[in-house]
């Protein structure tokens, strides 16, 4: 079987999720004639019509909302964030409308928002934001963000038939750098499970999206130089987090870095940092470190963006310290 | 300042020739069954004022006094079938859509079996079986919302409408903005009703826009606007329904404007201090919707006094028997606030410092001078 990148493995996600169920529909700017910004959705409108493959005004608030209405009445949309970045103009819709629905008045909200997010691209302040960890602070949203092409396919489908609000991150990075043969059939990944992409026994590095091909880097250099057996642990989905994984993985190497793209202080790391301390402090050797993206807006020069973001050096420099602790 | 005139002005797209007063056609039974929604409106709240005042309310109490005949004749133009979403002033919509005394009544004191099971607040719960979808507080949000209900009626080829209420103020939020814009590009079967009540909280129109009129954006989004006097419950009745038939033709969306007064603040505790002096009396004086009706009911549809107080006494009784139901209900189960913030999981579990707890507190952790606990522990050192 062939392989298919990242982007290839979402868009083929769309195309069989949309056959399945005549309920799923796309809604998002420039994503019909044009096929969206990084032609995610291309193909999409030739197959299936402007009814459900919907070119919008510029307003993220306006096809949120118009989303959440559509999911009360029994169908499924898809929105799209030209980019990521964008979806800070829907927050107040996402976290005051969409994910407190369900509680506040048991009405069901089944959407997905995608969108391509992440860095290491020179896209500058506003098209390279990683702000997963501001929606996982609201509780009735779900977050994915997944690093690998089999997963973004296997995830797209999950949250298509979640019967909540998911917010489905895509790392532009990855979109055409990662291939996968992606499995036959009915490819579903459930939300909510991390996955080992590396096994190893001299300590752990938990991670997801981007920063898990530069930990799979590290984890390389380290058995190389250092002799280091290093188990690399893909979060995949960030609501709800993998507690049983976290702390298997914590149990069994007794050391961990924590590597995000995002940046640091309100970060993911921050919070699974405090989880590990919580649940598994007596079987840690060493204290958690973080690896993170500096506290900056994310600049555009590549001399000053590759100095923001955190790198596969930053990554063995730190694994060196926690195994060395 | 408003004027205690709600005379509408000009129309400034030509209405529908069809049918230039759909309340011509309503039944005598339909005529007085306006009433009754406007009276059980009035006297409802007044209840909650008393409820209110002797603490079983347990939050804010928001008043629609005035605005009776803006809200029932609104949602009396929309068939069973069709949805609205209501706003503040609007209980006398819900009402006519199917909400009971008795779900207001436990909304407002937080009863374990109120609609929302004590999560939300007074009004702010909905029922899209029987076609209306709960409001949240962020002003406008629920114009896009509405805009996605009535894009899957389009879609699904449903002969559904939607109408969703906004106040003055909400009207300067970009999702009203965002949201009636998309409707109208997707041409939603959706009618947004602007009730300009002269005041957004404390707000005065003046300050919210400078547009002259409300119905005037109606041009800006390429939709028809009209303007009526919403202190008359028949007049909403026409302007809507002419609006609705639109919708409902697949002519899109529509956006009124209806003139009417808060004669009561933002919410119970609002002394009203910014409202010119004699303003709230003249409005009460010259131009109450209820009076205003009751008075045509008798010298244009020739009603007896009777019949009139009929009704009030059918009202007050039916408010009497809601109230003795609500109050025979308790609190939720602390428990309960755990669960259902997903479909799954189903629940959250408790913080483990909370584990095995049941309840959360036995007494009310509301110490009198919280907040001022460490000056006064301050003093005895």
């Amino acid at each position: 079987m062939a392989e298919v990148t990242y982007l290839e493995a979402i868009r083929e996600a769309l195309f069989e999720e949309m056959d399945r169920d005549e309920n799923v529909f796309c809604i998002g700017e420039d994503i019909g004639a044009y096929g969206g910004a990084f032609k995610v959705t291309e193909g999409l409108l030739a197959k299936y019509g402007d009814e459900r493959v919907i070119d919008s005004p510029i307003s993220e608030t306006g096809i949120v909302g118009a989303a959440a209405g559509a999911a009360h009445m029994g169908m499924r949309p898809i929105v799209e964030m030209q980019f990521i970045d964008f979806i800070a103009n829907a927050y107040d819709i996402l976290t005051n409308y969409v994910a407190t629905a369900r509680y506040r008045a048991f009405l069901p909200c089944p959407m997905v928002v995608r969108g391509p997010s992440g860095g290491y691209v020179r896209g500058g302040p506003f098209h390279s934001q990683n702000p997963e960890a501001g929606f996982i602070h609201t509780p009735g949203l779900k977050v994915v963000y997944p690093a690998t092409a089999d997963d973004a396919k296997g995830l797209m489908k999950a949250a298509i038939r979640d019967d909540d609000c998911v917010l489905f991150f895509e790392h532009k990075y990855l979109y055409r750098r990662i291939k996968a043969e992606m499995p036959a059939g009915d490819h579903v990944v459930p939300i909510g499970q991390a996955r080992v992409a590396r096994e190893g026994t001299s300590l752990s590095i938990i991670t997801y999206a981007a920063t898990v091909w530069k930990a799979l880097e590290a984890a390389e250099q380290l058995e190389k130089e250092d002799g280091l057996s290093v188990e690399v642990i893909d979060l995949r989905s960030l609501a709800p987090l993998d507690d049983e994984a976290i702390q298997a993985t914590v149990r069994k190497t007794n050391r961990v870095l924590v590597v995000h793209e995002d940046t640091r202080t309100g970060g993911i790391a921050g919070e699974i940092t405090a989880r590990i301390n919580e649940s598994s402090f007596a079987w840690l050797d060493a204290p958690v470190l973080r690896v993170t993206a500096h506290d900056v807006p994310l600049p555009y020069a590549p001399s000053l963006e590759d100095f923001v973001l955190p790198q596969t050096a930053d990554i063995v420099r730190a694994a060196r310290t926690v195994a060395a602790y | 300042m408003p004027r205690a005139t709600t005379k509408a002005a000009k129309p400034p797209s030509k209405p529908s020739t069809l049918n230039p007063r759909p309340s011509t056609l309503l039944s005598r039974d339909q005529v007085l069954d306006l009433y009754y929604w406007m009276r059980l409106t009035r006297t409802l709240e007044e209840r909650l004022v008393a409820l209110y005042r002797q603490t079983k309310v347990v939050g804010g109490l928001f008043r629609s006094l005035g605005q009776e005949a803006d809200a029932v004749g609104s949602a009396y133009a929309l068939e069973r079938r069709d949805i609205l979403s209501p706003l503040i002033r609007n209980l006398g919509a819900m009402l006519v859509k199917g909400a009971t005394p008795v779900e207001i009544l436990k909304q407002y004191m937080a009863k374990g079996d109120s609609p929302t099971r004590g999560r939300e607040l007074n009004i702010h719960f909905g029922d899209t079986e029987r076609g209306f979808i709960g409001q949240i507080s962020p002003l406008g949000d629920m114009v896009p919302v509405m805009a996605g209900v009535t894009l899957t009626f389009k879609m699904r080829k449903q002969d559904r409408v939607g109408l969703v209420y906004v106040g003055d103020g909400a009207t300067s939020t970009g999702a009203f903005h965002e949201g009636i814009n998309f409707a109208a590009v997707q041409r939603c079967p959706l009618v947004v009703v602007v009730e300009n009540n002269g005041y957004a909280y404390s707000t005065p129109t003046a300050k919210q826009t400078a547009a002259k009129q409300f119905v005037d954006k109606a041009i800006g989004y390429g939709v028809p606007g009209e303007q009526a006097d919403g202190n008359d419950v028949l007049a909403v009745y026409d302007v809507t329904k002419r609006a609705v038939d639109r919708a409902r033709r697949g002519e899109g969306v529509s956006l009124i404007e209806l003139m009417t007064y808060r004669r009561k603040g933002h919410a119970e505790h609002d002394n009203q201090s910014y409202v010119p002096a004699g303003e709230i009396e003249r409005w009460e004086r010259e131009n109450d919707p209820v009076t205003r009706y009751i008075a045509r009911l008798q010298d244009e549809f020739e009603f007896s006094k009777a019949a009139i107080d009929a009704v009030d006494e059918r009202v007050r009784r039916e408010v009497d028997d809601a109230t003795d139901v609500a109050e025979r209900s308790g609190f939720p189960e602390a428990l309960d606030a755990l669960v259902g913030i997903y479909a799954n999981p189903s629940a959250e579990r408790p913080l483990w410092f909370r584990e095995g707890t049941g309840s959360v507190v036995d007494v009310h952790e509301r110490p009198e001078g919280w907040g001022t606990w460490s000056a006064q522990k301050g003093e005895s050192h």
